[in-house]
């Protein structure tokens, strides 16, 4: 029997590469210099959805709430085999925390109307708050099965699955529809295919094709609109109005947690004593440590 | 019904057996409603775990709620968070604390959405103060502080209209004081309702093994991070170890490499520790690290870069290739302990 799935992806800043490019002079980081990437969970989960499709058929959307330039990870999506994508992008939904973040993916998903299974990564790793899936679930009014490393199988209205804990691992069984936050080991996303990519490489959202008309005033970019969706190339924006979301429960507003100061970190070293690696002065450090009484 | 606000914990148990974290929570909310003249209280939901109440008591708590019922046996996420907003809608705690575990990790942020409560994960420090925003005077905020983005940065976060502040914190980060026996307080039972639909996920197997891995209870930990340069090298930390008769840890990016496995992991999102001797080798020091083992008494930094920043915590830094560092250490420390 084929299954509706709807994958919830995130573009964020590679936190794991940050040079020295990116630090302002005051030692914060630059966030907008940052190279951005598919989240790393976000792409395993796409990966199982993709996998629930080849098993028993059915469709995978994939949605990203983001900036305009969130079209990326869309883009990619479909080089892996997402049949539909839809990119949520308002600028009211700006500064939008978890909470206001479930509450606008509820709502985008709601649109879609038709499905069985939600996917998302476990955790963002701008923020690792873990707490989107969760929260959307609840929105939805729907079961959860986080920290999923295996989909064992989906059968007469049940999903099971396998997921980790502390120090463990349960297997579950939950009734469709079912939200899935996805574990980073669950699997290996596959690579792009590029037979795919040469058919997708051209879908654009609106937003890039103004982009591209703001940089060259001959380009008329309604022309390509048109042409692109009659080609099913055009990725498909939604703002508040388009997914029937309350403005007061998104971005800013809607978000109950507010970053109240930032402070750098000043290190407040000890009295330090630096050792050259040689013998001897290891010695001399094994010493100290013994008269302090650390070992044994 | 009388309304109990004040400072919340929820007592995480399993099979009978509080979870430290529980405590340490109780200890830090202790402070907390002090600060704030407010009881603090304690959500116990499980099977026969009434006698779980006097351990909740002695370490600060004034009143427990117990939800008691088989269908508690195992942790699921539907009856127990229908518990939890039952009980927040009806008591609007100022302050609803949770253990970052894989439990709390899974409950609380249900909790959040449902209450629209403002949450934050895995804080490394909770206070309360006044805070002027726009002009307006908001009494008593809980101040939620993690590091953010990027690691060299540390926020403070709240949730100023927010009827309950809701936080998650690791295992560790808030110290376990002394319980006082004496302590005295009531337990609360709460009447349950539950619904056909908070059964629609059905725990098939459950397998846990005793954890193998005692970060906390180590007196001296021997930690690898990605300058470890590869998974072969990081013998040389579990030999290190060995030698010295400490615990293997290990920085997120060094578990991230699949250098080891995860619940070696010292940091934020990792354990806390607090051990007689800290030796970092290759390990950078960002500060989600750092977060998680600067309270150690003594630190040793082992790195190539002399620029890396853990040698600003460091009582003892050693720069050079932890690959040539480490076996000469392993060869004195044999000689010398003789």
């Amino acid at each position: 029997m084929p299954y509706s799935s709807v994958v919830c992806v995130k573009q964020v800043p590679d936190t794991s590469n940050i040079s020295g490019q990116v630090m302002k002079p005051d030692g914060t980081v630059n966030r907008s210099k940052l190279p951005t990437i598919f989240n790393p969970d976000d792409l395993v989960s796409l990966e199982l959805a993709l996998q629930v499709k080849d098993m028993y058929g059915g469709k995978v959307t994939v949605i990203t709430m983001g900036p305009p330039p969130a079209a990326e990870v869309l883009r990619q999506s479909l080089y892996m085999g997402a049949d539909d994508v839809a990119l949520i992008s308002d600028r009211r939904f700006a500064a939008a925390d978890t909470l206001a973040t479930g509450y606008a993916l509820s709502m985008a998903i709601r649109k879609i109307k038709d499905f069985d299974l939600v996917f998302c990564g476990r955790q963002a790793i701008d923020g690792d708050t873990a707490q989107v899936g969760p929260q959307l679930a609840e929105k939805l009014g729907i079961p959860q099965v986080t920290y999923t490393e295996k989909i064992e199988k989906v059968e007469d209205g049940w999903l099971y699955a396998k997921r980790k804990i502390d120090g463990g691992f349960e297997r579950v069984r939950a009734r469709l529809p079912v939200l899935v936050t996805v574990f980073g080991d669950a699997a290996v996303p596959r690579p792009f295919n590029a037979k795919l990519v040469m058919e997708k490489k051209r879908a654009r959202s609106q937003f890039e094709l103004e982009r591209m008309s703001e940089d060259n005033p001959f380009y008329y970019f309604y022309n390509d609109l048109h042409k692109l969706e009659e080609k099913g190339l055009l990725i498909p924006t939604w703002i508040i109005e388009d997914i029937n979301a309350e403005e007061e429960k998104c971005g800013l507003k809607g978000s109950p947690t507010q970053v109240y100061k930032v402070e750098n970190v000043v290190l407040t070293s000890p009295e330090r004593k630096r050792y050259e690696p040689t013998k001897a002065d290891l010695e001399r450090l094994i010493d100290e440590l013994m008269g302090d009484r650390i070992f044994g | 019904m009388e309304q109990i606000s004040g400072v919340w914990v929820f007592a995480e148990q399993e099979d009978g057996h509080l979870h430290d974290v529980a405590l340490e929570l109780l200890c830090k909310g202790r402070r907390l409603a002090d600060h704030l003249k407010a009881p603090l209280s304690a959500v116990l939901i499980g099977h026969q775990v009434r006698s779980l109440a006097p351990v909740l008591y002695s370490y600060g708590a004034d009143c427990v709620f117990l939800a008691d019922d088989e269908r508690f046996r195992h942790y699921l996420t539907l009856p127990y968070a229908r518990v939890l907003v039952q009980l927040v809608k009806s008591h609007e705690p100022r302050v609803l604390l949770f253990g970052a575990t894989s439990i709390g990790r899974d409950l609380a942020p249900r909790v959040a959405s449902n209450t629209r409560s403002g949450m934050t994960a895995d804080c490394t420090d909770l206070q309360i103060s006044d805070v002027t925003q726009r002009g307006q005077l908001y009494k008593d905020l809980l101040l939620q502080i993690r590091p953010a983005f990027g690691g060299n940065i540390i926020a403070t976060i709240i949730s100023p209209n927010s009827r309950t502040q809701m936080a998650t914190v690791r295992e560790g980060v808030m110290k376990m004081e002394k319980p006082d026996k004496g302590r005295q307080g009531k337990v609360i039972r709460v009447d349950l309702d539950f619904k056909d639909e908070d059964f629609v996920v059905q725990l098939l197997e459950r397998y846990k093994e005793r954890p193998r891995v005692n970060l906390k209870a180590a007196d001296i930990i021997v930690s690898g991070g990605y300058g470890v340069g590869k998974r072969e090298n990081f013998q040389l930390i579990e030999e290190l170890a060995r030698v010295l008769g400490g615990e293997i840890g290990a920085s997120r990016a060094a578990v991230d490499a699949g250098f080891i496995s995860r619940d070696h992991q010292v940091g934020q999102t990792g354990t806390t520790v607090r051990p007689k001797l800290y030796i970092a080798c290759g390990i950078s020091g960002a500060i989600q690290h750092r977060a998680g083992m600067s309270e150690s008494k003594k630190i040793i930094a082992i790195n190539k870069d002399a620029s890396a920043p853990i040698f600003d915590i460091a009582h003892y830094g050693i720069v050079g290739d932890v690959a040539e560092v480490i076996p000469r250490l392993i060869e004195v420390y044999k000689q010398k302990s003789r």
